[in-house]
Protein backbone atom coordinates (compact mmCIF):
# COMPACT_ATOMS: atom_id res chain seq x y z
CA UNK A 1 0.00 0.00 0.00
CA UNK A 2 2.79 2.66 1.29
CA UNK A 3 4.81 1.27 -1.89
CA UNK A 4 2.01 2.47 -4.25
CA UNK A 5 1.73 6.26 -2.37
CA UNK A 6 5.80 6.56 -2.80
CA UNK A 7 5.91 5.45 -6.69
CA UNK A 8 2.59 7.36 -7.02
CA UNK A 9 4.30 10.09 -5.82
CA UNK A 10 7.47 9.90 -7.70
CA UNK A 11 5.25 9.66 -10.59
CA UNK A 12 4.04 12.73 -9.88
CA UNK A 13 6.92 14.98 -9.22
CA UNK A 14 8.53 13.58 -12.54
CA UNK A 15 5.97 14.37 -14.67
CA UNK A 16 5.55 17.68 -12.93
CA UNK A 17 8.90 18.29 -13.62
CA UNK A 18 9.17 17.47 -16.77
CA UNK A 19 5.97 20.08 -16.99
CA UNK A 20 7.92 22.74 -15.84
CA UNK A 21 10.64 22.48 -18.17
CA UNK A 22 8.39 22.48 -20.91
CA UNK A 23 6.09 24.58 -20.12
CA UNK A 24 5.55 28.25 -21.99
CA UNK A 25 4.60 30.88 -20.59
CA UNK A 26 7.47 31.53 -16.88
CA UNK A 27 3.73 31.98 -14.79
CA UNK A 28 2.85 28.71 -15.42
CA UNK A 29 6.29 26.99 -14.73
CA UNK A 30 6.23 29.21 -11.74
CA UNK A 31 3.14 27.37 -10.97
CA UNK A 32 3.96 24.43 -11.49
CA UNK A 33 7.51 24.55 -9.30
CA UNK A 34 5.09 25.56 -6.15
CA UNK A 35 3.48 22.76 -6.54
CA UNK A 36 6.70 20.05 -7.06
CA UNK A 37 7.89 21.72 -3.53
CA UNK A 38 4.70 21.07 -2.03
CA UNK A 39 4.70 17.01 -3.79
CA UNK A 40 8.64 17.44 -2.45
CA UNK A 41 7.51 18.23 1.23
CA UNK A 42 5.39 14.81 1.09
CA UNK A 43 8.27 13.57 0.31
CA UNK A 44 10.05 14.24 2.88
CA UNK A 45 7.54 13.72 5.44
CA UNK A 46 7.70 9.92 3.86
CA UNK A 47 11.28 9.87 4.60
CA UNK A 48 10.78 11.05 8.24
CA UNK A 49 12.56 14.42 7.43
CA UNK A 50 10.04 16.28 9.02
CA UNK A 51 12.23 18.79 10.14
CA UNK A 52 13.11 19.07 6.10
CA UNK A 53 9.68 18.93 5.41
CA UNK A 54 8.72 22.21 7.71
CA UNK A 55 11.61 23.97 5.49
CA UNK A 56 10.70 22.89 2.38
CA UNK A 57 7.20 24.08 2.76
CA UNK A 58 7.76 27.27 3.60
CA UNK A 59 11.22 28.16 1.85
CA UNK A 60 11.23 26.06 -1.11
CA UNK A 61 7.38 26.18 -1.89
CA UNK A 62 6.26 29.02 -0.41
CA UNK A 63 8.75 32.24 -0.11
CA UNK A 64 10.80 31.12 -3.14
CA UNK A 65 7.47 30.70 -4.99
CA UNK A 66 6.44 34.33 -4.00
CA UNK A 67 9.90 35.45 -5.31
CA UNK A 68 9.24 33.71 -8.59
CA UNK A 69 5.85 35.25 -9.04
CA UNK A 70 6.85 38.32 -8.78
CA UNK A 71 10.13 37.64 -10.80
CA UNK A 72 7.81 35.97 -13.66
CA UNK A 73 4.98 39.34 -13.45
CA UNK A 74 8.23 41.61 -14.23
CA UNK A 75 9.43 39.13 -17.21
CA UNK A 76 5.78 39.16 -18.46
CA UNK A 77 6.96 42.23 -20.75
CA UNK A 78 9.52 41.27 -22.81
CA UNK A 79 8.71 37.34 -22.72
CA UNK A 80 7.22 37.47 -26.20
CA UNK A 81 10.09 38.90 -27.84
CA UNK A 82 12.53 36.45 -26.09
CA UNK A 83 10.36 33.13 -27.12
CA UNK A 84 10.15 34.97 -30.90
CA UNK A 85 13.74 33.94 -30.60
CA UNK A 86 14.58 30.87 -31.61
CA UNK A 87 17.41 28.95 -30.81
CA UNK A 88 19.07 27.12 -33.58
CA UNK A 89 19.26 22.92 -33.91
CA UNK A 90 22.72 22.97 -33.01
CA UNK A 91 22.43 24.82 -29.64
CA UNK A 92 19.05 22.80 -28.62
CA UNK A 93 20.92 19.52 -28.96
CA UNK A 94 23.95 20.82 -26.99
CA UNK A 95 21.88 21.57 -24.07
CA UNK A 96 19.75 18.81 -24.30
CA UNK A 97 23.10 16.72 -24.51
CA UNK A 98 24.44 18.59 -21.61
CA UNK A 99 21.88 18.01 -19.50
CA UNK A 100 21.23 14.31 -19.97
CA UNK A 101 25.46 14.24 -19.33
CA UNK A 102 24.13 16.02 -16.04
CA UNK A 103 21.97 13.50 -15.19
CA UNK A 104 23.85 10.42 -16.14
CA UNK A 105 26.41 11.88 -13.61
CA UNK A 106 23.82 12.32 -10.81
CA UNK A 107 22.36 8.94 -10.87
CA UNK A 108 25.89 6.88 -11.85
CA UNK A 109 26.91 9.05 -8.40
CA UNK A 110 23.66 7.84 -6.25
CA UNK A 111 24.15 4.57 -7.28
CA UNK A 112 27.75 4.34 -6.60
CA UNK A 113 26.90 5.47 -3.03
CA UNK A 114 28.10 2.64 -0.59
CA UNK A 115 25.48 0.69 0.82
CA UNK A 116 24.77 1.36 4.14
CA UNK A 117 25.27 5.01 3.20
CA UNK A 118 27.99 6.73 5.04
CA UNK A 119 26.61 8.61 8.22
CA UNK A 120 27.80 10.31 11.70
CA UNK A 121 23.58 9.88 12.84
CA UNK A 122 25.14 7.20 15.72
CA UNK A 123 27.99 9.75 16.92
CA UNK A 124 25.09 12.92 16.96
CA UNK A 125 22.72 10.55 19.16
CA UNK A 126 25.66 9.35 21.05
CA UNK A 127 26.60 13.07 22.04
CA UNK A 128 23.07 15.00 21.53
CA UNK A 129 23.07 15.03 25.82
CA UNK A 130 26.10 17.32 25.58
CA UNK A 131 23.87 20.31 23.83
CA UNK A 132 21.14 20.07 25.76
CA UNK A 133 18.68 20.17 23.00
CA UNK A 134 16.48 17.25 21.92
CA UNK A 135 16.17 17.47 18.38
CA UNK A 136 18.95 15.89 16.51
CA UNK A 137 18.53 18.50 13.60
CA UNK A 138 18.99 21.23 16.33
CA UNK A 139 22.15 19.56 17.69
CA UNK A 140 23.75 19.24 14.24
CA UNK A 141 22.67 23.03 12.88
CA UNK A 142 23.65 24.96 16.09
CA UNK A 143 25.66 22.37 17.78
CA UNK A 144 27.92 20.08 15.85
CA UNK A 145 27.47 22.16 12.44
CA UNK A 146 27.23 25.77 13.91
CA UNK A 147 29.75 27.31 11.40
CA UNK A 148 27.30 26.06 8.54
CA UNK A 149 24.50 27.66 9.98
CA UNK A 150 26.42 31.21 10.67
CA UNK A 151 27.14 31.32 7.38
CA UNK A 152 23.79 30.71 5.90
CA UNK A 153 23.05 33.58 8.10
CA UNK A 154 25.24 35.69 6.64
CA UNK A 155 24.89 34.61 3.12
CA UNK A 156 21.32 35.42 3.90
CA UNK A 157 22.44 39.45 4.69
CA UNK A 158 24.15 39.35 1.53
CA UNK A 159 21.73 38.26 -0.37
CA UNK A 160 19.67 41.20 0.70
CA UNK A 161 22.40 44.25 0.28
CA UNK A 162 22.78 42.36 -2.98
CA UNK A 163 19.17 42.95 -3.85
CA UNK A 164 19.57 46.94 -2.02
CA UNK A 165 22.06 47.37 -4.55
CA UNK A 166 20.04 47.34 -7.65
CA UNK A 167 18.43 50.34 -6.37
CA UNK A 168 18.15 52.95 -8.37
CA UNK A 169 20.63 56.19 -7.18
CA UNK A 170 17.14 58.35 -6.82
CA UNK A 171 15.27 55.93 -4.14
CA UNK A 172 18.22 55.01 -2.63
CA UNK A 173 17.75 54.59 1.57
CA UNK A 174 13.85 55.19 0.37
CA UNK A 175 11.23 52.38 0.74
CA UNK A 176 10.74 48.92 -1.37
CA UNK A 177 7.11 48.39 -2.79
CA UNK A 178 4.53 50.74 -4.16
CA UNK A 179 2.20 51.81 -1.20
CA UNK A 180 -0.83 49.38 -1.21
CA UNK A 181 -4.03 50.67 -0.81
CA UNK A 182 -6.21 48.13 -0.17
CA UNK A 183 -10.09 48.95 0.57
CA UNK A 184 -10.25 49.39 4.41
CA UNK A 185 -13.26 47.28 4.69
CA UNK A 186 -12.56 44.87 2.20
CA UNK A 187 -11.39 41.01 2.87
CA UNK A 188 -7.52 41.84 2.41
CA UNK A 189 -7.74 44.37 5.81
CA UNK A 190 -10.10 41.68 6.80
CA UNK A 191 -7.64 38.75 6.68
CA UNK A 192 -4.87 40.83 7.72
CA UNK A 193 -5.89 42.05 11.06
CA UNK A 194 -7.55 38.50 11.43
CA UNK A 195 -4.05 36.19 10.69
CA UNK A 196 -1.45 37.97 12.10
CA UNK A 197 -2.11 37.44 15.96
CA UNK A 198 -2.52 33.22 15.24
CA UNK A 199 0.52 33.73 12.76
CA UNK A 200 2.79 35.33 14.95
CA UNK A 201 1.73 32.36 18.10
CA UNK A 202 2.09 29.95 15.23
CA UNK A 203 5.22 31.03 14.30
CA UNK A 204 6.98 31.70 17.53
CA UNK A 205 5.37 28.32 18.65
CA UNK A 206 7.28 26.59 15.77
CA UNK A 207 10.70 28.19 16.50
CA UNK A 208 9.96 27.27 20.27
CA UNK A 209 9.44 23.88 19.93
CA UNK A 210 12.56 23.43 17.14
CA UNK A 211 14.84 22.65 20.61
CA UNK A 212 12.96 19.71 20.92
CA UNK A 213 10.89 18.59 18.04
CA UNK A 214 10.79 19.22 14.14
CA UNK A 215 10.20 22.72 13.95
CA UNK A 216 13.33 25.86 14.63
CA UNK A 217 14.05 29.29 14.18
CA UNK A 218 14.27 29.33 9.80
CA UNK A 219 10.22 27.71 9.64
CA UNK A 220 8.80 30.17 12.18
CA UNK A 221 10.81 33.20 10.80
CA UNK A 222 9.06 32.37 7.24
CA UNK A 223 5.72 32.78 8.86
CA UNK A 224 6.00 35.43 10.48
CA UNK A 225 7.57 37.34 7.79
CA UNK A 226 4.30 35.93 6.03
CA UNK A 227 2.37 37.89 8.34
CA UNK A 228 4.23 40.85 8.13
CA UNK A 229 4.11 40.87 3.96
CA UNK A 230 0.24 40.11 4.73
CA UNK A 231 -0.60 43.25 6.43
CA UNK A 232 2.14 45.00 3.75
CA UNK A 233 0.07 43.95 1.23
CA UNK A 234 -3.35 45.04 2.79
CA UNK A 235 -1.79 48.55 3.58
CA UNK A 236 -2.18 48.59 7.01
CA UNK A 237 1.48 49.57 7.55
CA UNK A 238 4.04 50.81 4.86
CA UNK A 239 6.92 49.21 3.85
CA UNK A 240 9.78 50.13 5.67
CA UNK A 241 12.43 52.75 5.01
CA UNK A 242 15.45 51.01 4.30
CA UNK A 243 18.46 53.88 5.62
CA UNK A 244 16.64 53.57 9.28
CA UNK A 245 19.69 52.68 11.57
CA UNK A 246 16.99 50.31 13.80
CA UNK A 247 16.52 48.32 10.90
CA UNK A 248 19.88 47.65 9.87
CA UNK A 249 21.00 47.26 13.33
CA UNK A 250 18.27 44.45 13.78
CA UNK A 251 19.56 42.95 10.31
CA UNK A 252 22.96 42.06 11.59
CA UNK A 253 22.26 41.52 15.17
CA UNK A 254 21.64 37.69 14.63
CA UNK A 255 24.97 37.44 12.97
CA UNK A 256 27.06 39.44 15.03
CA UNK A 257 25.39 37.62 18.50
CA UNK A 258 26.48 34.38 16.79
CA UNK A 259 30.08 35.62 15.61
CA UNK A 260 30.33 37.00 19.28
CA UNK A 261 29.64 33.75 21.74
CA UNK A 262 31.87 31.89 18.92
CA UNK A 263 34.25 34.40 20.25
CA UNK A 264 33.26 33.37 24.01
CA UNK A 265 34.17 29.67 23.17
CA UNK A 266 38.05 30.20 22.06
CA UNK A 267 38.07 31.94 25.68
CA UNK A 268 35.76 29.59 27.10
CA UNK A 269 35.66 26.59 25.46
CA UNK A 270 38.99 26.16 23.40
CA UNK A 271 37.70 26.37 19.90
CA UNK A 272 35.58 29.18 17.69
CA UNK A 273 31.72 28.25 18.55
CA UNK A 274 32.64 25.57 20.77
CA UNK A 275 30.21 25.91 23.67
CA UNK A 276 31.00 25.52 27.53
CA UNK A 277 29.41 21.94 28.28
CA UNK A 278 27.06 23.71 31.00
CA UNK A 279 26.30 26.31 29.32
CA UNK A 280 25.78 24.71 25.51
CA UNK A 281 21.48 24.95 25.51
CA UNK A 282 21.26 28.91 27.03
CA UNK A 283 24.29 29.78 24.26
CA UNK A 284 22.02 27.87 21.13
CA UNK A 285 19.43 29.44 22.87
CA UNK A 286 20.25 33.20 22.44
CA UNK A 287 21.84 32.20 19.21
CA UNK A 288 18.28 31.31 17.84
CA UNK A 289 16.41 34.23 19.96
CA UNK A 290 18.70 36.44 18.24
CA UNK A 291 18.82 35.61 14.86
CA UNK A 292 15.16 35.15 14.76
CA UNK A 293 14.23 38.95 14.07
CA UNK A 294 17.19 39.21 11.71
CA UNK A 295 15.87 36.14 9.41
CA UNK A 296 12.26 37.44 9.68
CA UNK A 297 13.31 41.20 8.05
CA UNK A 298 15.64 39.33 6.08
CA UNK A 299 12.79 37.05 4.09
CA UNK A 300 9.85 39.80 4.12
CA UNK A 301 12.42 42.62 2.63
CA UNK A 302 14.17 39.98 0.21
CA UNK A 303 10.32 39.73 -1.10
CA UNK A 304 9.97 43.33 -0.85
CA UNK A 305 13.09 43.49 -3.35
CA UNK A 306 14.71 46.95 -4.03
CA UNK A 307 13.43 50.37 -3.36
CA UNK A 308 11.43 52.24 -5.54
CA UNK A 309 10.28 55.20 -3.79
CA UNK A 310 12.39 57.95 -2.91
CA UNK A 311 12.29 58.77 0.78
CA UNK A 312 9.24 61.42 1.23
CA UNK A 313 10.62 64.53 3.40
CA UNK B 1 -17.45 0.40 20.82
CA UNK B 2 -13.75 0.85 18.60
CA UNK B 3 -15.06 -0.84 15.95
CA UNK B 4 -17.80 1.61 15.40
CA UNK B 5 -15.67 4.32 15.86
CA UNK B 6 -13.07 2.92 13.03
CA UNK B 7 -16.45 2.59 10.78
CA UNK B 8 -17.02 6.29 10.83
CA UNK B 9 -13.85 7.19 10.30
CA UNK B 10 -13.17 5.43 7.09
CA UNK B 11 -17.41 6.54 6.09
CA UNK B 12 -16.02 10.21 6.79
CA UNK B 13 -12.97 9.97 5.31
CA UNK B 14 -13.98 8.60 2.00
CA UNK B 15 -16.88 11.29 1.91
CA UNK B 16 -13.66 13.70 1.72
CA UNK B 17 -11.89 12.27 -0.29
CA UNK B 18 -14.84 12.12 -2.69
CA UNK B 19 -15.64 15.83 -2.02
CA UNK B 20 -12.52 16.44 -3.28
CA UNK B 21 -12.53 14.35 -6.01
CA UNK B 22 -15.98 16.46 -6.94
CA UNK B 23 -14.13 19.66 -6.42
CA UNK B 24 -11.28 19.14 -8.48
CA UNK B 25 -13.14 17.50 -11.50
CA UNK B 26 -15.57 20.25 -11.27
CA UNK B 27 -12.12 22.91 -11.37
CA UNK B 28 -10.86 21.06 -14.60
CA UNK B 29 -14.17 20.75 -16.27
CA UNK B 30 -16.37 24.33 -14.93
CA UNK B 31 -16.97 26.52 -17.89
CA UNK B 32 -15.82 29.77 -16.22
CA UNK B 33 -13.83 30.91 -13.47
CA UNK B 34 -16.50 31.96 -10.54
CA UNK B 35 -17.61 28.40 -11.36
CA UNK B 36 -14.48 26.79 -10.46
CA UNK B 37 -13.63 28.70 -8.12
CA UNK B 38 -17.11 27.66 -6.37
CA UNK B 39 -16.05 24.07 -7.13
CA UNK B 40 -12.62 24.12 -5.32
CA UNK B 41 -14.09 26.04 -2.22
CA UNK B 42 -16.66 22.91 -1.77
CA UNK B 43 -13.14 20.68 -1.99
CA UNK B 44 -12.05 22.51 0.82
CA UNK B 45 -14.54 23.28 3.45
CA UNK B 46 -16.75 20.32 3.03
CA UNK B 47 -13.77 17.67 1.92
CA UNK B 48 -11.40 18.69 4.76
CA UNK B 49 -13.93 19.48 7.42
CA UNK B 50 -15.11 15.21 6.76
CA UNK B 51 -11.59 14.16 6.72
CA UNK B 52 -11.55 16.29 10.00
CA UNK B 53 -14.20 15.03 11.33
CA UNK B 54 -13.30 11.31 10.28
CA UNK B 55 -9.81 11.67 12.02
CA UNK B 56 -11.01 12.88 15.32
CA UNK B 57 -11.80 10.09 17.10
CA UNK B 58 -8.57 8.44 16.11
CA UNK B 59 -6.89 11.39 18.24
CA UNK B 60 -4.56 10.41 21.17
CA UNK B 61 -4.81 13.99 22.98
CA UNK B 62 -7.27 16.16 23.77
CA UNK B 63 -4.69 18.71 22.01
CA UNK B 64 -4.28 17.39 18.94
CA UNK B 65 -8.13 17.35 18.40
CA UNK B 66 -8.08 20.84 18.94
CA UNK B 67 -5.11 20.92 16.61
CA UNK B 68 -7.21 19.32 13.82
CA UNK B 69 -9.80 21.59 14.23
CA UNK B 70 -7.88 24.63 14.09
CA UNK B 71 -6.23 23.53 10.98
CA UNK B 72 -9.88 23.23 9.74
CA UNK B 73 -10.68 26.48 10.47
CA UNK B 74 -7.54 28.38 9.58
CA UNK B 75 -8.39 26.46 5.97
CA UNK B 76 -11.53 27.84 5.99
CA UNK B 77 -10.44 31.57 7.06
CA UNK B 78 -7.52 31.81 4.35
CA UNK B 79 -9.65 29.61 1.61
CA UNK B 80 -12.55 31.49 1.56
CA UNK B 81 -10.56 35.00 1.80
CA UNK B 82 -8.05 33.90 -1.41
CA UNK B 83 -11.60 32.83 -3.39
CA UNK B 84 -12.79 36.00 -2.74
CA UNK B 85 -9.49 38.10 -3.81
CA UNK B 86 -9.58 36.04 -7.07
CA UNK B 87 -13.03 36.66 -8.01
CA UNK B 88 -12.08 40.67 -7.03
CA UNK B 89 -9.48 40.89 -9.43
CA UNK B 90 -11.09 38.71 -12.16
CA UNK B 91 -14.16 41.03 -12.09
CA UNK B 92 -12.02 43.87 -12.06
CA UNK B 93 -10.35 42.68 -15.24
CA UNK B 94 -13.32 42.39 -16.66
CA UNK B 95 -14.41 46.43 -15.87
CA UNK B 96 -11.29 46.99 -17.39
CA UNK B 97 -11.56 45.31 -20.77
CA UNK B 98 -15.19 46.56 -21.08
Amino acid sequence: MMDWLNLGLAALILGLGIWVVLAREAFSAVVGFISYGLLLTLVWVQLSGVDVALTEAAIGGGLTGALLIGAASRLKRTENAVSAEQPGTALKWLAAGLSAAVTVVLAVCVLALPEPAPTRAAEVAANIDSTGVGNPITAVLLAFRAMDTLLEAVVLVFALIGVWSLTPDRFWAGRPGNRQTADPNGILAYIASTLPPIGIVVGLYIFWIGADYPGGKFQGATILAAMWLLVIMAGLVDTPTISRVPLRMALVLGPLVFIGIGFLGVVSAGAFLAYPIDYAKPLILTIEFALMPTLTLILGLLLLGAPQRAVES
Amino acid sequence: MSTLLDAWTVLAVCAGAFFFMAGTAGLLRFPNSLARLHALTKADNLGLCLVMLGLLPQVTSLLDGIKLFCIWILLLLSGASVSQLVARSMRLGEEARR
